[in-house]
């Protein structure tokens, strides 16, 4: 991808970059060889199928794992933002929504409300964390994420438990927030439709680096199509988001005020 | 017979009672981070290989109360390396040492005949004969336990409610972890005189179990569990002398009571 590489070199700084990364897990070579490179301000979205070895990715780009071959570099004093694919909480361990937050270290106390506004989720900061649903916890684990003020926001798989409707607005949601703090964001996702619309960059991924660039270009490389397949990407270009109205975090149809 | 204002003004009974509440005072937000994290077997562990510091200790003829220390510590550091091998299921070696390192210990403790030991003292501890050294041993090292887990709290709290997380936001959640079980053997190590080896642990436990379900915030749980500790203290340790009963038991077992009235209490008030 030409085009790209040379859209790299004059865009933004450098936060993040992944050299030759090799890993293997219980003899399976999980990760051969890849680069990746995320600047200031890019969305890059990872894709692939199931086991293909995003979350893996993610975990060494994190430190949470040791990469077998390759280097990570990170750019001095960068602060990341992680969003974990789930959260379990210990049923013996009462905290709510709001002490969940002020974990986030370094936080700033004053922003929790600020950022649970943001993310629509104001009502839920008293709640206890255990009887929070699976797409609220969602927006709870970004939260969490915003409040540290990250230079880089890396989510796995963000839309999980989101319905469709949600899921849209999500991603603008997370469009908007890189417009507004500048930050680069590397999220993991299934959702095909939905990531292409939203991002600057695809990166397709089934243990090394099938494809990658601008999602047009993505979703026509012959790599693409024969790992998702054809009829995917017949249906990404005919399809458009068609929904009338929205929903609000309880489910309740929202009135749109246009 | 002995009236309490009498008791409560001999030496026994209040060095009794003091070192007592320091161990329900830790209990309740050690205790809590044991039961979130799922550590009591751990504990159990840690306690039992107790029996075998006091037996290396008499062997070597060294300070009894340094050589428990030392080698719950040093078990600690053990357990959290075999921990930390994928290749060994915790959950097994945890079950061959806890019961080896106690069988071994009686042993020992049988071999050197030189020495009488009450093992009986070890096993459940020997509350009444604290002295003065002991309660000096019980407080020092409770203060510690005790302002490491104020220092550290906001650590403790976050590895405990997602490691990774905590590990991406700069948190050590290795040394982390290293520092709470070194907490919990030190603890183990003094508290061994209490409540015995084969009883700590409930008393870690009990506590933060029983204040659960009246606990909205991990602080309050970790308060809770401390006073409900210590209310088992006291009064284990009445009942314990008035009906002529071990202490270490007594207070478990009014431990267990009080955790068991909660639980009726906050079921009742559901319905």
């Amino acid at each position: 991808m030409e085009a790209s590489s040379a859209i790299r070199a004059d865009s933004g700084k450098l936060l993040l970059s992944a050299k030759g990364i090799s890993k293997t897990l219980a003899d399976r070579h999980v990760l051969q060889n890849i680069d990746l490179e995320i600047q200031e301000g890019q969305i890059i979205s990872l894709i692939g199928p199931n086991g293909a070895g995003k979350t893996t990715l993610v975990r060494v780009l994190l430190g949470l794992l040791t990469t077998d071959l390759g280097s990570i570099y990170h750019r001095p004093k960068l602060r990341i933002g992680y969003m974990p694919q789930q959260l379990m909480i210990e049923s013996t361990l009462p905290i709510t929504v709001r002490r969940f937050l002020q974990l986030a270290t370094p936080s700033f106390h004053d922003r929790i409300d600020a950022t649970l506004q943001q993310l629509e989720i104001s009502q839920l900061a008293e709640q206890q964390l255990i009887s929070v649903s699976g797409g609220e916890l969602q927006r709870v684990l970004l939260a969490r994420a915003l409040l540290r003020n990250p230079h880089l926001l890396i989510l796995d798989e963000p839309a999980q438990g989101v319905d469709i409707a949600g899921q849209a607005k999500l991603y603008a949601l997370i469009g908007k927030i890189r417009n507004q703090n500048g930050c680069g964001v590397l999220m993991i996702s299934h959702d095909l439709h939905l990531v292409m619309s939203s991002t600057d960059e695809v990166v397709c991924l089934n243990h090394h680096v099938c494809c990658h660039g601008k999602p047009d270009q993505v979703s026509t490389d012959p790599a693409f199509l024969e790992l998702f397949g054809a009829q995917v990407s017949t249906n990404l270009a005919v399809y458009t988001h068609n929904h009338n109205h929205e929903h609000d975090i309880t489910g309740e149809v929202k009135i749109s005020e246009s | 017979m002995i009236t309490i204002t009498e008791l409560i003004t001999t030496d026994f009974f209040l060095f009794a009672l003091v070192a007592g509440l320091s161990l329900a005072l830790i209990a309740g937000p050690l205790g809590s981070l044991i039961v979130w994290r799922r550590m009591s077997y751990f504990g159990d562990t840690l306690a039992h290989s107790a029996l075998l510091g006091i037996a290396v200790g008499l062997i070597t003829n060294s300070n009894p109360q340094m050589a428990i220390i030392i080698s719950c510590l040093l078990v600690g550091i053990l357990l959290v390396y075999l921990d930390k091998n994928p290749k060994i299921s915790t959950d097994t070696v945890l079950g061959i040492l806890a019961h080896s390192t106690l069988a071994i210990g009686v042993v020992i403790l049988a071999l050197t005949e030189s020495v009488r030991v009450n093992l009986e003292a070890y096993l459940f501890g020997a509350l009444l004969t604290i002295n003065i050294i002991d309660l000096i041993w019980v407080i020092a090292i409770m203060l510690i336990v005790i302002s490491t887990l104020y220092y550290f709290w906001n650590d403790f709290l976050s590895v405990t409610v997602h490691a990774e997380l905590a590990k991406t936001e700069g948190i050590n959640v290795e040394r982390t972890h290293l520092f709470l079980v070194l907490l919990i053997a030190l603890t183990i190590a003094v508290s061994m005189k209490i409540v015995g080896v084969l009883l700590i642990t409930s008393l870690l436990i009990i506590p933060p179990a029983a204040a659960r379900k009246f606990a909205q915030s991990p602080e309050k749980m970790a308060i809770l569990a401390s006073l409900i500790g210590s209310t088992a203290v006291v009064l284990g340790l009445f009942l314990a002398f008035y009906v002529n009963t071990p202490v270490g038991p007594t207070i478990v077992v009014v431990a267990t009571i009080l955790f068991l009235v909660l639980s009726v209490f906050t079921r009742a008030q559901k319905e």
